[in-house]
């Protein structure tokens, strides 16, 4: 049931913003017969858990106090979900713009590695380049790492990256309505909701003990240095944790670089 | 949050998914460089999830607030679905609150 709506949603809410939809749509049903059935369900569990993270997303931003327009924007402009938290709460933690860009651009680097793993997906024509490239994410390159066949990256890559565009910014547009409408946000305990999320996404992904080390020395440097930095600093000064990241594995560096890694995000998302 | 705070992330962001698509073939990067940016991602988030758990302004948020993100914590560890999660931890600290406890 679910998976039909998220299906029907992303095709429909393309379309409306597309001049070419006849030929897309022809597009999207070639690229539902391309792939199987697994996978098929893999994307529509991922989008069903992104809905939920997209709702929270809105939600906190609006009843934290921000207008409803930036969680808004921001899901359209930036699309990357892990940024988008960390912008927000540290504008909402009282830092400044400016820190909250750095932390946002720090954490969406990441991003780079994947589109040069996604590259061969978007050959041919500038637009589709142009577009494509926003639909690169956590989600989107590892499927596209799953696959080998040529024709299936290309599907996989188009098929998740739209629906996943399309349910992302309706859920934070509902998520924002929502959270315009709560009252009290502490006695709701809304403030614990925000890093229980984050928590809840970054645990998956800290399989490796150098990785742990880094991150467990930086989170210690942010919340000693919080009394005596202006809000927004001391995340960034847990970097300094990356003394501790030590080199890449063997096995990391022989495959496709992060593929042993991001699958396993999405292993844990299709739970 | 500013307007241009929001476009200046948008653009950046779209920078790093560009790059790839765009220069594919004439640029690689280092699987030293990979490894970095995939734990500086990682750095950052548990900082956040630790000044967020933690602090207010510049001083301690009280017990409510961190506790709910430890309840959160182990039912994630737990593999809990990720709604259940987010109330649980909610709803933890919503109440302590209720109790008394800061």
């Amino acid at each position: 049931m679910l998976p039909c709506v998220a299906f029907a949603v992303s095709v429909h809410s393309f379309a409306l913003t597309n001049a070419a939809r006849g030929f897309i749509l022809m597009d999207m049903r070639s690229f539902l017969r391309t792939l199987e059935h697994a996978t098929l369900r893999d994307i529509a569990l991922v989008c069903l858990a992104d809905a939920l993270v997209g709702a929270s997303f809105g939600a906190i931003s609006v009843s934290g106090g921000l207008p409803l327009w930036v969680p808004v924007a921001m899901s359209l402009l930036v699309f990357a979900g892990g940024s988008q938290f960390a912008a927000v709460g540290v504008v909402l933690s009282g830092g400044g713009a400016l820190a909250a860009v750095a932390t946002g651009l720090v954490l969406n680097a990441r991003l780079l590695p994947f589109g040069f793993t996604v590259a061969d997906v978007l050959e041919g024509p500038w637009w589709r380049r142009l577009f494509g490239a926003q639909l690169i994410t956590d989600e989107t390159a590892a499927f596209v790492l799953q696959q080998d066949d040529r024709r299936r990256r290309r599907a996989v890559f188009w098929l998740c990256g739209i629906a996943l565009f399309a349910v992302w910014n309706v859920s934070v547009l509902l998520g924002a309505v929502a959270g315009g409408l709560i009252g009290d946000t502490d006695a709701l305990g809304l403030d614990a909701a925000f890093p229980a999320v984050l928590l809840a996404l970054v645990l998956p992904s800290l399989t490796d003990r150098r990785m742990r080390t880094a991150a467990v020395v930086g989170a210690v440097v942010a919340v000693v240095a919080v009394p005596y930095l202006p809000a927004g600093l001391p995340v960034l000064f847990s970097l300094v944790g990356l003394v501790f990241a030590g080199r890449p594995r063997v096995s990391e560096a022989g495959g496709v670089g992060d593929g042993e890694r991001v699958p396993n995000i999405v292993k844990e998302e299709v739970r | 949050m500013p307007l241009y705070a929001v476009l200046l992330l948008a653009v950046g962001t779209y920078a790093y998914r560009l790059a790839g698509p765009l220069l594919g073939h004439r640029l690689a990067l280092s699987e030293r460089v990979r490894h970095l940016l995939t734990v500086a991602a990682a750095v950052l988030l548990v900082a956040l999830v630790a000044t967020g758990a933690l602090t207010q302004g510049h001083g301690f948020a009280g017990w409510a607030r961190p506790a709910g993100v430890l309840v959160a914590g182990v039912l994630a560890l737990r593999r809990a679905p990720f709604p259940v999660i987010v109330v649980a931890g909610a709803a933890t600290t919503a109440v302590l609150r209720l109790c008394g406890v800061g």
